[in-house]
Protein backbone atom coordinates (compact mmCIF):
# COMPACT_ATOMS: atom_id res chain seq x y z
CA UNK A 1 0.00 0.00 0.00
CA UNK A 2 1.28 3.47 -0.22
CA UNK A 3 -0.39 7.11 -1.07
CA UNK A 4 0.79 8.48 -4.14
CA UNK A 5 0.73 12.58 -4.63
CA UNK A 6 1.13 13.80 -8.25
CA UNK A 7 1.99 17.81 -8.52
CA UNK A 8 2.21 20.10 -11.46
CA UNK A 9 1.67 19.06 -14.84
CA UNK A 10 1.15 15.25 -13.69
CA UNK A 11 -1.90 16.15 -11.31
CA UNK A 12 -4.08 17.51 -14.76
CA UNK A 13 -3.06 14.54 -16.63
CA UNK A 14 -4.51 12.21 -14.35
CA UNK A 15 -7.31 14.04 -13.08
CA UNK A 16 -6.36 13.15 -9.18
CA UNK A 17 -3.69 15.13 -7.01
CA UNK A 18 -4.12 12.12 -4.65
CA UNK A 19 -4.52 7.99 -4.11
CA UNK A 20 -4.13 5.57 -2.51
CA UNK A 21 -2.76 2.38 -4.08
CA UNK A 22 -3.10 -1.02 -2.49
CA UNK A 23 -2.19 -4.43 -3.86
CA UNK A 24 0.75 -4.33 -5.80
CA UNK A 25 2.33 -1.16 -4.82
CA UNK A 26 5.72 -2.47 -3.40
CA UNK A 27 8.21 -0.73 -5.09
CA UNK A 28 8.35 2.94 -7.26
CA UNK A 29 8.52 0.72 -10.91
CA UNK A 30 5.46 -1.08 -9.82
CA UNK A 31 3.18 2.05 -8.48
CA UNK A 32 4.70 3.77 -12.42
CA UNK A 33 3.74 0.29 -14.29
CA UNK A 34 -0.14 0.01 -11.95
CA UNK A 35 -0.80 4.38 -12.90
CA UNK A 36 0.19 3.30 -16.63
CA UNK A 37 -1.64 0.41 -17.33
CA UNK A 38 -4.97 2.45 -16.42
CA UNK A 39 -3.25 5.25 -17.69
CA UNK A 40 -1.23 5.30 -20.51
CA UNK A 41 -0.50 9.54 -20.59
CA UNK A 42 -0.27 9.41 -17.06
CA UNK A 43 2.25 6.45 -17.77
CA UNK A 44 4.13 8.33 -20.05
CA UNK A 45 4.20 11.67 -18.37
CA UNK A 46 5.24 10.16 -14.77
CA UNK A 47 8.80 9.14 -16.91
CA UNK A 48 9.14 12.41 -18.92
CA UNK A 49 12.29 13.97 -18.69
CA UNK A 50 13.14 15.84 -15.23
CA UNK A 51 10.14 13.77 -13.41
CA UNK A 52 11.42 13.26 -9.57
CA UNK A 53 10.16 10.59 -7.18
CA UNK A 54 10.26 11.37 -3.42
CA UNK A 55 9.85 8.85 -1.12
CA UNK A 56 8.15 10.10 2.00
CA UNK A 57 9.66 13.69 1.62
CA UNK A 58 13.23 12.61 0.43
CA UNK A 59 14.14 12.60 -3.30
CA UNK A 60 15.27 9.15 -4.73
CA UNK A 61 16.69 8.27 -7.37
CA UNK A 62 16.35 4.53 -9.40
CA UNK A 63 13.50 2.11 -7.70
CA UNK A 64 12.78 1.59 -4.04
CA UNK A 65 11.02 -1.31 -1.84
CA UNK A 66 8.63 0.67 -0.05
CA UNK A 67 6.37 0.05 3.23
CA UNK A 68 2.87 0.22 3.38
CA UNK A 69 2.85 3.94 4.87
CA UNK A 70 5.21 5.34 2.14
CA UNK A 71 4.43 8.59 0.47
CA UNK A 72 5.76 8.50 -3.11
CA UNK A 73 5.19 12.04 -4.72
CA UNK A 74 6.21 12.41 -8.58
CA UNK A 75 7.29 16.03 -9.00
CA UNK A 76 7.46 17.19 -12.40
CA UNK A 77 10.24 19.99 -13.35
CA UNK A 78 9.88 22.45 -10.07
CA UNK A 79 9.22 26.05 -11.37
CA UNK A 80 10.38 27.88 -8.34
CA UNK A 81 7.86 30.74 -7.17
CA UNK B 1 11.63 31.07 9.34
CA UNK B 2 9.92 29.92 6.42
CA UNK B 3 6.03 30.69 5.75
CA UNK B 4 3.69 29.24 2.94
CA UNK B 5 0.49 31.03 3.07
CA UNK B 6 -2.92 30.43 0.99
CA UNK B 7 -3.92 34.10 2.38
CA UNK B 8 -2.96 37.67 0.82
CA UNK B 9 -0.38 39.16 3.52
CA UNK B 10 1.10 42.54 4.17
CA UNK B 11 4.79 43.20 3.36
CA UNK B 12 5.26 46.22 5.23
CA UNK B 13 3.52 44.48 8.67
CA UNK B 14 5.92 41.31 8.45
CA UNK B 15 9.27 43.95 7.45
CA UNK B 16 7.87 45.95 10.16
CA UNK B 17 7.73 42.58 12.47
CA UNK B 18 11.20 41.53 11.41
CA UNK B 19 12.74 44.96 12.47
CA UNK B 20 11.23 45.02 15.65
CA UNK B 21 13.47 44.62 18.50
CA UNK B 22 16.82 44.03 16.79
CA UNK B 23 19.29 46.22 18.23
CA UNK B 24 22.18 44.02 16.97
CA UNK B 25 21.71 43.74 13.22
CA UNK B 26 22.67 47.11 12.23
CA UNK B 27 20.92 46.23 8.16
CA UNK B 28 17.69 44.58 6.80
CA UNK B 29 17.35 44.03 3.58
CA UNK B 30 13.94 42.91 1.57
CA UNK B 31 12.50 42.16 -1.15
CA UNK B 32 8.70 42.13 -2.38
CA UNK B 33 7.87 39.68 -5.65
CA UNK B 34 4.41 40.61 -6.85
CA UNK B 35 1.93 39.14 -9.26
CA UNK B 36 2.19 40.95 -12.72
CA UNK B 37 -1.12 41.65 -14.94
CA UNK B 38 1.07 41.47 -18.42
CA UNK B 39 -1.38 43.85 -19.88
CA UNK B 40 -4.08 41.22 -19.17
CA UNK B 41 -2.58 38.36 -20.26
CA UNK B 42 -2.48 37.46 -16.59
CA UNK B 43 -6.03 36.74 -14.54
CA UNK B 44 -3.88 34.85 -12.41
CA UNK B 45 -1.40 33.08 -10.99
CA UNK B 46 -1.35 29.11 -9.23
CA UNK B 47 1.50 28.49 -7.25
CA UNK B 48 1.13 24.69 -6.02
CA UNK B 49 3.78 23.18 -3.38
CA UNK B 50 4.74 20.22 -1.55
CA UNK B 51 3.60 20.87 2.00
CA UNK B 52 6.31 19.60 4.41
CA UNK B 53 9.23 19.20 1.52
CA UNK B 54 8.71 22.60 0.09
CA UNK B 55 9.16 24.56 3.75
CA UNK B 56 12.29 21.97 3.93
CA UNK B 57 13.71 22.33 0.89
CA UNK B 58 13.61 26.14 0.88
CA UNK B 59 14.72 25.88 4.62
CA UNK B 60 17.63 24.07 3.57
CA UNK B 61 18.71 26.87 1.33
CA UNK B 62 18.03 29.36 3.96
CA UNK B 63 20.38 27.96 6.44
CA UNK B 64 23.00 27.73 3.64
CA UNK B 65 22.72 31.22 3.12
CA UNK B 66 22.80 31.99 6.70
CA UNK B 67 26.33 30.57 6.81
CA UNK B 68 27.30 31.74 3.71
CA UNK B 69 26.69 35.06 3.82
CA UNK B 70 26.77 35.63 7.90
CA UNK B 71 23.15 36.92 8.21
CA UNK B 72 21.38 37.25 11.93
CA UNK B 73 18.17 36.02 10.46
CA UNK B 74 16.44 35.54 7.46
CA UNK B 75 12.61 35.63 6.43
CA UNK B 76 10.80 34.08 3.99
CA UNK B 77 6.91 34.19 3.13
CA UNK B 78 5.44 32.56 0.74
CA UNK B 79 1.82 32.70 -1.00
CA UNK B 80 0.57 29.19 -2.30
CA UNK B 81 -2.85 28.61 -4.15
CA UNK B 82 -4.31 31.40 -6.56
CA UNK B 83 -2.59 35.04 -6.55
CA UNK B 84 -4.13 38.07 -8.12
CA UNK B 85 -2.29 40.46 -10.49
CA UNK B 86 -0.65 43.34 -7.79
CA UNK B 87 -0.76 40.50 -4.41
CA UNK B 88 2.68 39.65 -2.97
CA UNK B 89 4.02 36.47 -4.18
CA UNK B 90 6.51 36.63 -1.97
CA UNK B 91 8.45 38.21 0.83
CA UNK B 92 11.97 38.06 1.79
CA UNK B 93 13.85 39.67 4.47
CA UNK B 94 17.82 38.93 5.79
CA UNK B 95 19.53 40.62 8.73
CA UNK B 96 23.08 41.31 9.38
CA UNK B 97 25.59 43.25 11.25
CA UNK B 98 26.14 45.71 7.74
CA UNK B 99 24.39 45.92 4.77
CA UNK B 100 26.55 43.79 2.05
CA UNK B 101 25.50 40.50 3.72
CA UNK B 102 21.99 41.30 4.20
CA UNK B 103 21.93 42.64 0.96
CA UNK B 104 23.68 39.61 -0.78
CA UNK B 105 21.45 37.37 1.50
CA UNK B 106 18.08 38.55 -0.19
CA UNK B 107 19.45 38.67 -3.75
CA UNK B 108 20.56 34.90 -3.09
CA UNK B 109 17.79 33.61 -1.80
CA UNK B 110 15.66 35.40 -4.18
CA UNK B 111 17.75 34.05 -7.24
CA UNK B 112 17.01 30.51 -5.94
CA UNK B 113 13.44 30.83 -4.84
CA UNK B 114 12.87 31.99 -8.90
CA UNK B 115 14.53 29.22 -10.34
CA UNK B 116 14.61 25.94 -7.53
CA UNK B 117 12.54 25.91 -5.28
CA UNK B 118 9.52 23.15 -5.09
CA UNK B 119 6.78 25.06 -6.61
CA UNK B 120 4.84 24.45 -9.63
CA UNK B 121 3.57 27.62 -11.16
CA UNK B 122 0.21 28.05 -13.88
CA UNK B 123 -0.70 30.99 -15.25
CA UNK B 124 -4.13 31.55 -15.54
CA UNK B 125 -4.80 34.00 -18.99
CA UNK B 126 -7.89 34.75 -21.41
CA UNK B 127 -7.41 31.95 -22.86
CA UNK B 128 -6.86 29.19 -20.54
CA UNK B 129 -3.71 28.36 -18.04
CA UNK B 130 -0.40 26.78 -18.69
CA UNK B 131 2.79 25.48 -16.72
CA UNK B 132 5.63 28.42 -16.43
CA UNK B 133 8.83 27.14 -15.93
CA UNK B 134 11.87 28.72 -15.17
CA UNK B 135 13.37 31.60 -17.94
CA UNK B 136 16.62 31.02 -18.77
CA UNK B 137 17.52 34.42 -17.12
CA UNK B 138 16.32 32.66 -13.77
CA UNK B 139 18.74 29.90 -14.23
CA UNK B 140 21.34 32.15 -15.39
CA UNK B 141 20.68 34.24 -12.20
CA UNK B 142 21.04 31.80 -10.04
CA UNK B 143 24.10 30.70 -11.28
CA UNK B 144 26.09 33.41 -10.46
CA UNK B 145 26.25 32.52 -6.86
CA UNK B 146 27.86 28.53 -7.91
Amino acid sequence: MARVLLFGRLSDVAGWRERTLDAGAGSIAAIRALLAAEDADLGEALVAPGVQVAVDQAIVRGDLVLNAASEVAFLPPMSGG
Amino acid sequence: MIRLTDQAFDAGALLNDFCMGRIESGAVASFVGIARAEAGRAVALELEAYQGFTEAEIGRIADGARTRFGLDDALIVHRVGRIAPGEAIVFVATASRHRRAAFEGCDFLMDYLKSRAPFWKKEHGPDGARWVEPRPQDHTDVARWD
